[in-house]
């Protein structure tokens, strides 16, 4: 089994396309969508946790690419910005996967961006706009 | 009680480099190991630290006169597109920190997002960037110029002084949302139903929670102001000494504040961050800490007061704090509250500090470093804050018609 958290960009062309019925319906492939930004003739941007037999998700991606979409892990897109994080603490609770935690000893804030959905609710609510999303 | 030593002889040992400094947080550990009465004796200094936004706060220049020359007093000048005041003499002007430009939209677009104001200018300004400085004005005889537009820099300025009416506060509540939409306050965004609870203090380091009654910290106490020196100008505005103690002297909601000073050209930036607080504006987040000396074991007995002992007010901001309403819907200590979770009405809250505790703990750190080396002697104050028997307290506004 392979779990992968992705983020996909769609082509113009590609929005009115049932992508993730295809790689249910062909590949048998898991998905949880955690975020979705699809608008008629503009680019798509999905953000997927897809989850499978390797050989299936393997064979899922190859699709993908296939139809032109580009694939992200998800970890590169939201970053801390370390040098602007004062390590207060605000973020904490207010993050719905405890992405974002605070070390009970030396009470600085870790992000673990593999837990990270890409929710956003971070970024404008951190007082130093440390949370950077790159999508 | 016995006093055990003097401030001047505490300097003494600071010069010949023998001085015992330790941080609030290693004092409450040495206490609790060999008693008051010991530690006492061993240690002559605490240091204390908080590092969260602090809005009362602002800086004044004198910009020097141009050629030439200009009356900005009475006129209009903005610093990178933010208003200052300029209602003094001609070239003397003042920046407050929640100041936004002309063209920010504010809470038009709900919740604004407050990218840029007076808080950020002010660290930029102290991370020696160029500022732009726009100034309209009338013509007089002896200042004829009616324009300006140019560059400025610190180093340049004749003077470029920190001056904040309000900051540290003893003690601060808890803010939580009983309402059934988010809301957006100076204390975060609060999820609805109890969604979360922010405080904001540093709890057993805050300066002035380790000295409750304000038995050393007066006008004139030498502090660690942004990265540099400053000192105690006054009582912050809001000084309200009498707000209602425990057992032990600490003071369960905000009590005392502190007005302070210092030349913003010995400060650094990493201690003066400009704040954007979604829905509610611009801010300065501030770094502060101030010695505590050891005259006698009273003073290590206080400063020895942990986050167990120290008890906070939990407030509604959806209704309660916006209608002037007072009321708390319980207490907890701030043990409690770095636990990351507290019990509201029945049900566990997730806890957000605003201020930060590792950068509290990095500033009590490195005064404690700077008193060692001896570059940091201690000041005695001039005159005592007003204290909690002074009957000095915080009032609200008194609403009167204008006939």
């Amino acid at each position: 089994m392979t779990s992968q958290k992705i983020v996909l960009h769609f082509p113009r062309r590609m929005v009115d396309q049932p992508i993730v019925y295809k790689l249910v319906k062909d590949f048998d492939l898991k998905f949880n969508i955690l975020k979705a930004h699809v608008t008629p003739q503009e680019e798509g941007l999905m953000v997927l946790e897809l989850s499978g037999k390797k050989e299936n998700f393997n064979r899922g991606i190859e699709y993908l690419k296939s139809c032109g979409v580009k694939i992200q892990p998800l970890s590169q897109d939201v970053t801390r910005n370390d040098i602007k994080c004062t390590d207060c603490g605000v973020c904490v609770p207010i993050c719905p996967t405890e992405a974002l935690v605070v070390d009970p000893k030396t009470r600085k804030v870790h992000f673990y961006n593999d837990k990270c959905i890409a929710c956003e609710l971070c970024v404008k609510i951190c007082p130093t706009r440390a949370m950077e999303v790159h999508f | 009680m016995r006093i055990m030593r003097t401030i001047k002889q505490i300097n003494d040992k600071i010069k010949k480099g023998e001085v015992v400094a330790l941080t609030a947080e290693e004092v409450i550990e040495l206490v609790a190991k060999k008693g008051a009465k010991k530690a006492a004796e061993e240690v002559d200094v605490v240091t204390t630290g908080t590092f969260g936004p602090m809005c009362s706060s602002g800086a004044y220049f004198n910009i020097g006169h141009s050629k030439p020359k200009i009356k900005l007093g009475g006129g209009t000048c903005t610093l990178n597109d933010v208003l200052v005041y300029a209602g003094f003499a001609a070239v003397d002007i003042y920046l407050g920190a929640t100041a936004v430009p002309d063209d920010d939209p504010r809470n038009k677009v709900y919740p604004g997002e407050f990218k840029y104001g007076g808080g950020h200018v002010i660290n930029e300004i102290v991370a020696g960037k160029d500022i732009r400085l726009v100034a309209t004005t009338y013509g007089t005889d002896c200042y004829p110029r009616r324009k300006l537009e140019t560059l400025v820099n610190i180093r340049d300025l004749n003077e470029a002084v920190l001056f904040n009416m309000r900051n540290c506060y003893q003690n601060y509540n808890v803010a939580v949302n009983l309402s059934d939409k988010s809301i957006h306050t100076y204390m975060g965004t609060l999820k609805p139903n109890l969604g979360n609870a922010n405080y904001c203090s540093a709890g057993q380091l805050s300066p002035l929670l380790k000295d409750p009654y304000y038995r050393t910290i007066g006008i004139g106490t030498k502090i660690f102001l942004g990265g540099g020196i400053g000192y105690v100008a006054w009582q912050g505005t809001q000084h309200n000494p009498v707000a209602p103690r425990g057992e032990n002297g600490i003071p369960k909601s905000p009590a005392g504040t502190i007005a302070v000073i210092g030349d913003l050209k010995q400060m650094k930036p990493e201690w003066l961050v400009g704040t954007s607080m979604l829905g509610y504006g611009v801010s300065l987040i501030v770094g502060m800490g101030v010695p505590i000396p050891v005259l006698d074991e009273q003073a290590i007995k206080f400063a020895a007061i942990s986050d167990e002992e120290i008890y906070a007010q939990i407030v509604d901001y959806s209704s309660s704090y916006p209608q002037g309403i007072s009321g708390s819907l319980g207490e907890v200590n701030y043990a409690q509250l770095k636990s990351g979770k507290i019990a509201v009405q029945g049900k566990q809250v997730a806890t957000g500090n605003l201020s930060s505790y590792s950068k509290a703990r990095e500033i009590s750190e490195e005064l404690k470093s700077w008193i060692k080396k001896g570059d940091f002697l201690l000041s005695e104050p001039v005159a005592p804050l007003p204290g909690a028997e002074s009957g000095y307290a915080f009032k609200p506004l008194k609403e009167r018609p204008i006939i």
